[in-house]
């Protein structure tokens, strides 16, 4: 018991040792935090009104951004395939900060469902056996328990092999081999249980086209791991881990056929609307055309969609994707591509034109805009302080004392 | 079909409850200072699904809710709790030849069920086709049209407000069970359980949820004290409501508000069980359609063209 509290203590002093550039980044971080949390308070006050949602168009920019969020922690299994299943020694080594960029990927997830809620305080109504889960019915249902589940997978993994490791010992991959496996269906189903939250409703024909699944995998294996490979860089830099760069021309050659196949797909998706040309061409129509003179999301939708094909033929180039600079341009247009089409382009058209045919021009308000920024600034934090605390571990300069006081 | 909740499984609840107010108790303690902590603000926390609710518990709430609204509103209320009657499936029709528009409707609805006049609420919307055109596009429809004289020279009127779905897709993507259908037919929703994800709104084919994204706020004058717990009390922010079909007047033999008011009758309501009913007359000798058919949600919402 000693031993241990001392442990955390020395982990809390350690995540609080930092140099000035540590400092000022937590600062600047706590700053958007800070103003997140007083929008929130007043949003909380005041209700939604202080949103743009309205009730043609319901759901909006926090829901745009869980979206997107559940495809970047989904992502973390295409480092867990090569890593464990391939033994591919390169990524085996980095396969950690994937695992914790996913727990801290499903933290900002279940912060953006809270600050949607109407009546947050009542979130326990939808828990298993203390409230009434309308399970299986309500897909709802079932991405609170896909989350919940991913997140504590996640969790034991890597909290498991820091502990080893930092205790000094060689981690059984015997012991967590059956998590590993199950990671892996379950970081696929995290982001099909999404899709299939909106691919479920007959009302909102957008959503109710059987690609979508496909589509939401396809989206999330592109952007999650660009993220990666910009993280490992930064981590690279900061510390004294080694990050092989064939880890991270594996991953760019892995995010050329996951974005290859997302645009197959996207266009065997333009192809059906626009050639049978059925009613339900309008919010295809809206998103890339405009309907009845509005077309707010016409200039996102068509930037994300160059962006996309240009991150793509720079992935396909192996010496673009080999060069730094044009990798890290490629994983950017990738990142902000699919963040505007899986978020706002999106969610928004399966409410426009709304099931009354109403067409309600959605853009997110202030208080909308600083709640996000403040949880996107909670998450930089949360996984700041993650790698804070692993990355010592890591390179061997944090050992903690075993139970014999050594 | 949520089917969990099925009678009311007391030990199950007392032990959650009891769990919760330990639970609450030690963060009552803390986050209220003593003399301000009002036991009934965590009698509303705790407060169970009204479907596993007992007798004495439903008594006991209505008495907690009647205070409350008291105090807030300084109007007596009366919140009944009535049951389906057995062996009624209630039924709506609209003569689409008939209605000119006049939105008389949409008011005696927004009165009769207390619904919240800052922001604006309404729970039917009338729409406005051109004759001629494809109308069944509800996209070349309007709702916001401001005629000096109703009907208007050239145009034709659709109200629609909740269908109640024999299939409804809003209840069975809720996620913790506060909407469902009562054994009339009825689709209503626990105010007081609802947890505002607005998963509903985003599943009905037909516009007919309405969330409050504020307090919502009436004039002391125009409440109607006259209430049911699942249909017209008054609501919070932060949750979903809709149609009921009136639920306080119709399980007491009545008419809802807008049947009522129609000045044209060109609303119809009964009980589709009842064959000698005025709407399974209609049903059975009009040119019937229900919107949205190819979706199967089954409306029991009829629109007829009488003439
Ligand atoms: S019309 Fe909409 S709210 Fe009413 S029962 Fe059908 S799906 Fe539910
Ligand atoms: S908003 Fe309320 S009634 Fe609608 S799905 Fe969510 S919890 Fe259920």
């Amino acid at each position: 018991m000693y031993a241990l509290l001392k442990n955390f203590f020395t982990v809390l002093k350690h995540m609080a040792k930092g140099d000035k550039w540590y400092y000022s980044w937590l600062a600047f971080l706590s700053f958007f935090i800070i103003v997140g949390v007083a929008s929130y308070i007043r949003q909380l006050n005041t209700g939604l009104i202080l949103t743009a949602m309205r009730d043609q168009v319901s759901w909006g920019f926090y829901i745009s951004n869980f979206t997107f969020l559940v495809g970047v922690a989904a992502a973390a299994v295409l480092l867990v395939v090569p890593a464990y299943i391939y033994n591919f020694k390169p990524i085996k080594e980095i396969v950690l900060f994937g695992e914790l960029l996913a727990v801290t990927a499903i933290t900002m997830c279940i912060l953006f469902i809270l600050v949607d809620m109407g009546r947050p305080e009542r979130v326990w109504h939808l828990m298993p056996i203390i409230g009434t889960m309308n399970f299986p019915s309500s897909l709802l249902a079932w991405d609170v328990l896909v989350l919940n589940g991913y997140l504590a997978i996640n969790f034991l993994i890597s909290f498991y092999v820091l502990y080893k490791m930092s205790h000094s010992k060689e981690y059984s991959i015997q012991l967590i081999k059956p998590l590993i496996l199950i990671s892996i269906p379950w970081a696929i189903s995290i982001h099909t249980v999404t899709a299939f939250l909106y691919n479920g409703l007959s009302a909102r024909p957008f959503w109710n086209a059987s690609i979508l699944a496909p589509r939401f995998i396809a989206s999330a294996l592109s952007s999650g791991p660009a993220l990666m490979i910009i993280i490992f860089q930064i981590v690279r830099k900061v510390s004294r881990i080694e990050i092989d760069n064939k880890a991270i021309f594996k991953i760019a050659e892995l995010i050329a056929y996951a974005i290859g196949l997302n645009l197959f797909l996207f266009g065997a998706e333009f192809f059906k609307e626009f050639y049978s040309g059925s009613i339900h061409l309008a919010p295809m129509e809206y998103l890339y055309f405009g309907l009845h003179g509005k077309t707010a999301l016409v200039p996102w939708m068509w930037s994300a969609l160059i962006f996309n094909i240009t991150a793509f033929l720079i992935f396909l180039s192996p010496t673009a994707r080999e060069n730094f600079l044009t990798l890290n341009i490629a994983c950017v247009l990738i990142i902000a591509g699919v963040y505007i089409e899986k978020g706002m382009g999106l969610v928004v058209p399966g409410f426009v034109p709304g099931v009354l045919g109403e067409i309600y021009e959605y853009s997110p308000s202030w208080t909308e805009k600083s709640i996000t920024l403040g949880i996107w600034a909670t998450g930089a934090m949360l996984y700041t302080l993650l790698l804070k605390f692993a990355m010592p571990i890591y390179t061997g300069e944090l050992r903690f004392l075993s139970k014999t006081g050594k | 079909m949520p089917n969990k909740i099925k009678g009311n499984s007391i030990s199950k609840s007392i032990s959650r409850r009891g769990f919760l107010k330990g639970a609450a108790l030690g963060l009552a303690s803390t986050a209220i200072p003593f003399g301000t902590a009002d036991a009934s603000i965590w009698d509303a926390f705790l407060q169970k699904h009204f479907r596993e609710m007992n007798e004495d518990e439903i008594r006991t709430v209505i008495k907690r809710l009647e205070k409350e609204y008291d105090k807030k509103f300084d109007t007596k209320f009366n919140i009944k709790t009535t049951k389906a009657m057995p062996g009624t499936l209630f039924g709506y029709g609209l003569d689409l030849s008939r209605c000119i528009g006049c939105r008389r409707c949409v008011y005696a609805c927004v009165r009769e069920n207390n619904q919240s006049r800052d922001p604006q609420i309404h729970w039917i919307t009338v729409l406005r086709f051109k004759k001629g055109e494809k109308w069944i596009d509800l996209e070349e429809s309007e709702k916001y049209y401001y005629p000096g004289k109703v009907p208007e020279e050239g145009y034709f009127y659709m109200p629609v407000q909740c269908q109640q779905c024999e299939n409804p897709p809003c209840v069975k993507v809720c996620p913790t069970q506060a909407t469902w259908k009562e054994p009339d037919g009825i689709v209503v929703i626990d105010y007081n359980w609802c947890i505002g994800c607005r998963y509903c709104m985003a599943a009905c084919p037909y516009g007919a949820r309405h969330f409050n994204l504020a307090k919502p706020r009436i004039r002391k004058e125009e409440l109607n004290p006259e209430t049911h717990y699942l249909g017209n009390r008054p609501r919070y922010a932060g949750v979903v409501e809709k149609c009921t079909f009136c639920v306080q007047r119709t399980r007491a033999g009545r008419y809802p508000a807008c049947v009522e008011i129609c000045p044209v009758g060109a609303r119809k309501f009964g009980n589709l069980l009842d064959p000698k009913s005025e709407i399974r007359y209609c049903i059975e000798n009009k040119r019937v359609f229900r919107l949205k058919e190819d979706l199967n949600t089954y409306p029991k919402f009829y629109y007829f063209f009488a003439t």
